[in-house]
């Protein structure tokens, strides 16, 4: 099944949409700018009546697998059900429809919002106040090391490292790298948790801070972790908190109290807000009243019921975001706060650690699962034992697929050979484990049985495997200008 | 409670398939001095009593008509045709994952490319990305971009360009060893010369002129466009800018009080293995079937790690696809009137309220599209007495630059019809 570009469907004669005449007497753009302001070149863009659009766009929409109609195991990306209540009130005019310059007395309630879901955050996470104005994790995390940044600046300590575990999210190395940072790599150790030998060995008065997340990629809680804090603060450096694997202890524990001075959160992970095939997400991040002072501003300040935005933040970082940061998302995810409570967050954390576990416990001996458990809320298997039949994770994945299932995130963490992470989350029903778990099953069985079939898998899929390569080629001969093909855009034949 | 499905009975049984007794049992890594009893938040609420909160909570801000506004500032009330929230609102899209799975995601990767050709072609360059977050980290990562292929570490601000991307290109460049500046000359120090047509108070700016400076001394051109004025203007592509970039919230978003909106980036093809984020293309499988693939991931940092071309690992997906079906359901034509209609209007406006006693125009010789900046005697009462008729004024510019107190830049777009123009002049009058 395929379905053709919108450039494609195209018919040069169909009518434009009826829009606004301007209705007042004035002068056309083109009798009043002077030409080398105009355009020469009408863009080429398609034409459509609205059904030939809602058609296309359906039509796309059935292309695509989505939480709301397949189970999606993928380890590090909390993947849960997304309320539509969240939509419903994201909508609601009196949030959608504000303008972001609008005077602070006419939107107390968008500010109230905020400062309300900057509370409830503080106290999942235990830190001291929040910035809602990173628009997505890794935004997040480069925040937090700019202010982590501005810190030491402030105490005319100029600190150039940044540690990272080698199991770590690639978002961080870019992260830091990205605020000028040098990036050392520490070590995991043979139970897949941070090397406190190896930390020790990299601490230094150079180092400025230490990224780490708990669980770590592994699913494994670092349970050194307050030594891990310690260490890293007797050398005058922060400890960063990777807020990707919240979503295995809130209201069990916080990373505040485990000694993390800047915790980074995705609200489109943890709190429901829609990934939308990549986003937009939100990444507020959390800190300790030492690095309060940097903040990105504005915060929200309350004084005498009254909310406002504060500007007046000498020491701040500035700004990462225009306006307020993804507004909409804050919506979304204060719905949810209040739909769940405490209570409700609790136990979401919970389920989940017990889903994990449990689907752990079905897939042990289907694949190998290389470090002891219990597991928090994901876990880490290995295809590498079906390498003498030929079939790599990719396969396995590819197998999923074919069954209804999207793939788990394969090939990371770096540390686990044909890794395959699987994070179930807690709006998975126990039956969907099992069938996912008979699937795997399946598939390990076909791998031994028939390795030929799972190499050409996907087939229930609209496309098969796509050959990559093969366009990486045909991009490569367009940039470099052997080719008129552009593969990045359509463009017209001829042009 | 809401969403969570097991039962209590189930998690018993799966408790007992693991074999531990508790889920105290799954929970022994964590020491034990770091349990906490319970999270300090109210319990949870029907979602009755939910959307009632959340119901009063939008009842507190007070939402102005779209005909009835006249600020823009970065964020335009705009027609929003309903085809866009009806597609936008299918969980297809909204609730899929980042497209890591190219066989399960062809509808989102096809939306993207689509995207990708829809703001080449509005912008006359050769590529665009897949989104990125807004107008300012847009303007921010492109700046980048010169750094690293320029190798030089000044960026060059001309003109008013919006402030706040002028703040999030300062914030970005720190710690990145770039220094912002703002001027007209660049030198042989400087990767970029980054501009804004229209700049912020909505002026025409020699984009041309811009660029060829730029060029003489070795520099990019880095034009920040509005995408609906490019149906009348000429695109960065006609006059030789490097990188255009953007904020795409006309293109069928809602305000939401500044986001979530969309960032565009195009190039030249000479740049394009330089370009931050995400980047779609099209390829075939092996029966032959067209399909398509994020590529050129060795810029992306979960291949590239330390040495990714930037730390983005997010678009706007969804924006991006509310922006498509915008540009789609309008075509070249509806755009090019959509831009005309604004222009008109604004036009008129700007007639009339130059000739209000004390008004004037700011820049009387200076050309503009749909919003231009207006010096207004005592701006703080009149934009007050507005808002008490229901209508949202002018923005005040001098909150961001010194020189230009007093200066009140009004929008117009084809939201807001000759009556409530009219309105808008009875208020000032009377």
């Amino acid at each position: 099944m395929s379905e053709p570009l919108s450039f494609e469907l195209s018919r040069p004669g169909a009518e434009p949409p009826r829009l606004p005449a301007p209705g007042l007497s004035a002068a056309p753009s083109a009798d009043v700018l002077p030409k080398e302001h105009l355009r020469v070149k009408p863009a080429d863009l398609p034409r459509l009546s609205e059904a030939e659009i809602m058609r296309h766009y359906s039509r796309l929409a059935s292309l695509n697998y989505s939480i709301s109609e397949q189970f999606y195991p993928l380890g590090s990306c909390t993947m849960k059900y997304n309320p539509v209540a969240n939509e419903a009130a994201a909508a609601l005019p009196g949030f959608a429809g504000l303008h972001p310059y609008q005077d602070e007395e006419t939107v107390q309630g968008a500010l109230e919002l905020m400062w309300r879901l900057e509370r409830a955050l503080c106290a999942v996470v235990g830190v001291d106040r929040v910035t809602l104005q990173p628009a997505a994790g890794a935004h997040g995390e480069w925040t937090a090391l700019r202010m982590i940044q501005a810190y030491h600046h402030s105490r005319g300590d100029k600190r150039t490292e940044v540690l990272v575990p080698d199991s770590a999210h690639g978002t961080n190395p870019a992260s830091a790298a990205l605020s000028g940072f040098q990036v050392v790599e520490v070590r995991s150790g043979r139970d897949g948790r941070i090397s406190l030998s190896d930390l020790e060995s990299k601490l230094s008065p150079r180092v400025a801070a230490l990224m780490l997340t708990n669980p770590n990629t592994l699913g494994l809680f670092e349970r050194e972790i307050l030594d891990v804090a310690e260490m890293v603060h007797a050398t005058g450096a922060m400890l960063y908190y990777d807020g990707a694997n919240l979503n295995a202890f809130m209201g069990v524990c916080r990373p505040g109290d485990m000694g993390f001075d800047a915790v980074h959160m995705n609200l489109h992970k943890t709190f429901t807000t829609p990934h939308g095939g990549g986003g937009p997400g939100a990444g507020p991040v959390g800190v300790k009243a030492e690095l309060v002072p940097f903040l990105p501003h504005p915060t929200v300040e309350k004084a005498d019921g009254h909310f406002k935005l504060d500007f007046r933040r000498p020491k701040s970082i500035g700004r990462v975001r225009s306006f307020y940061g993804n507004f909409g998302m804050l919506v979304r995810a204060y719905t949810y706060v209040l739909a769940m409570g405490g209570d409700g967050l609790t136990q979401a954390s919970k389920d989940a650690v017990l889903s994990a576990n449990y689907l752990r416990k079905q897939v042990d001996g289907v694949l190998e699962i290389p470090h002891h458990g219990p597991c928090m809320h994901e876990f880490v298997a290995t295809a590498h034992n079906l390498a003498s039949q030929g079939v790599r994770a990719l396969d396995v994945a590819k197998g999923l697929l074919d069954r209804d299932f999207y793939a788990p995130t394969i090939y990371f963490p770096l540390v686990v050979p044909e890794a395959i992470m699987v994070e179930p989350t807690e709006t998975e029903s126990k039956a969907t484990l099992d069938a996912f778990a008979e699937a795997l099953k399946e598939i390990v069985q076909e791998a031994k049985t028939n390795p030929a079939a799972l190499h050409q898998a996907p087939r229930n899929t609209p496309v098969g495997r796509l050959d990559e390569v093969g366009t990486a080629r045909r991009i490569t001969a367009y940039l470099t200008g052997q080719s008129e093909e552009p593969v990045l855009r359509w463009k017209r034949a001829g042009k | 409670m809401p969403y969570l499905v097991h039962s209590p009975q189930e998690r018993e049984e799966m408790l007992a398939a693991i074999g531990v007794e508790s889920m105290d049992d799954l929970l022994v890594d964590i020491p034990s001095s770091l349990r906490i009893h319970e999270l300090k938040l109210p319990d949870g609420l029907s979602e009755l009593d939910t959307m009632a909160e959340i119901n009063a909570l939008a009842g507190k801000n007070r939402v102005f008509a779209d005909r009835l506004t006249f600020r823009g500032g970065g964020v335009y009330r705009r027609f929003i045709p309903t085809a866009v929230a009806a597609v936008t609102g299918k969980p297809e899209f909204y609730s899929a994952y980042t497209p890591y799975q190219p066989e399960a995601s062809q509808g989102t990767l096809q939306a993207i490319f689509e995207f990708q050709t829809l703001i080449a072609e509005l912008t006359g360059l050769d590529v665009a990305n897949a989104s990125l977050y807004d107008g300012a980290t847009a303007v921010a990562e492109a700046s980048m971009m010169a750094r690293v292929h320029t190798g030089r570490d000044e960026v060059l601000v001309a003109g008013y360009l919006h402030p706040e991307y002028l703040e999030v290109l300062r914030a970005f460049g720190e710690g990145r060893g770039m220094k912002v500046r703002r001027g007209e000359e660049p030198t042989a120090k400087t990767a970029a010369l980054v501009f804004q047509q229209p700049d912020f108070l909505g002026l025409l700016v020699d984009a041309r002129g811009l660029t060829e400076k730029a060029h003489a001394a070795g520099a990019l051109a880095i034009a920040c466009v509005d995408p609906i004025s490019l149906a009348i203007l000429a695109p960065p592509g006609e006059y030789g800018a490097d990188i255009a970039v953007g904020e795409g919230q006309q293109l069928g978003l809602a305000p939401s009080y500044g986001g979530p909106h969309v960032g565009f980036i195009a190039c030249r093809k000479e740049l394009v293995r330089r370009l931050p984020g995400r980047l779609i293309g099209s390829s075939f499988d092996s029966a032959g079937r067209r399909g398509f693939v994020l590529t050129l991931t060795a810029r992306e940092q979960h291949i590239r790690r330390e040495k990714a071309t930037s730390n983005i690992c997010t678009n706007h997906s969804l924006c991006a696809l509310a922006a498509s079906v915008y540009m789609t359901y309008m075509g070249e034509a509806g755009l090019r009137q959509v831009a005309e209609t604004s222009f008109q209007r604004a036009h008129a406006l700007a007639e009339r309220l130059a000739k209000l006693p004390g008004w004037e125009l700011a820049f009387p010789e200076r050309q503009f599209l749909n919003e231009f900046p207006v010096i207004v005697p005592k701006p703080g009462p009149v934009l007050r007495k507005l808002a008490r008729k229901g209508i949202l004024g002018g923005l005040e510019v001098g909150r961001w630059f010194r020189e230009l107190r007093g200066v009140v830049t009004f929008t117009c777009t084809e939201v807001n019809d000759p009556a409530a123009i009219n309105q808008l002049l009875e208020v000032l009058t009377s």
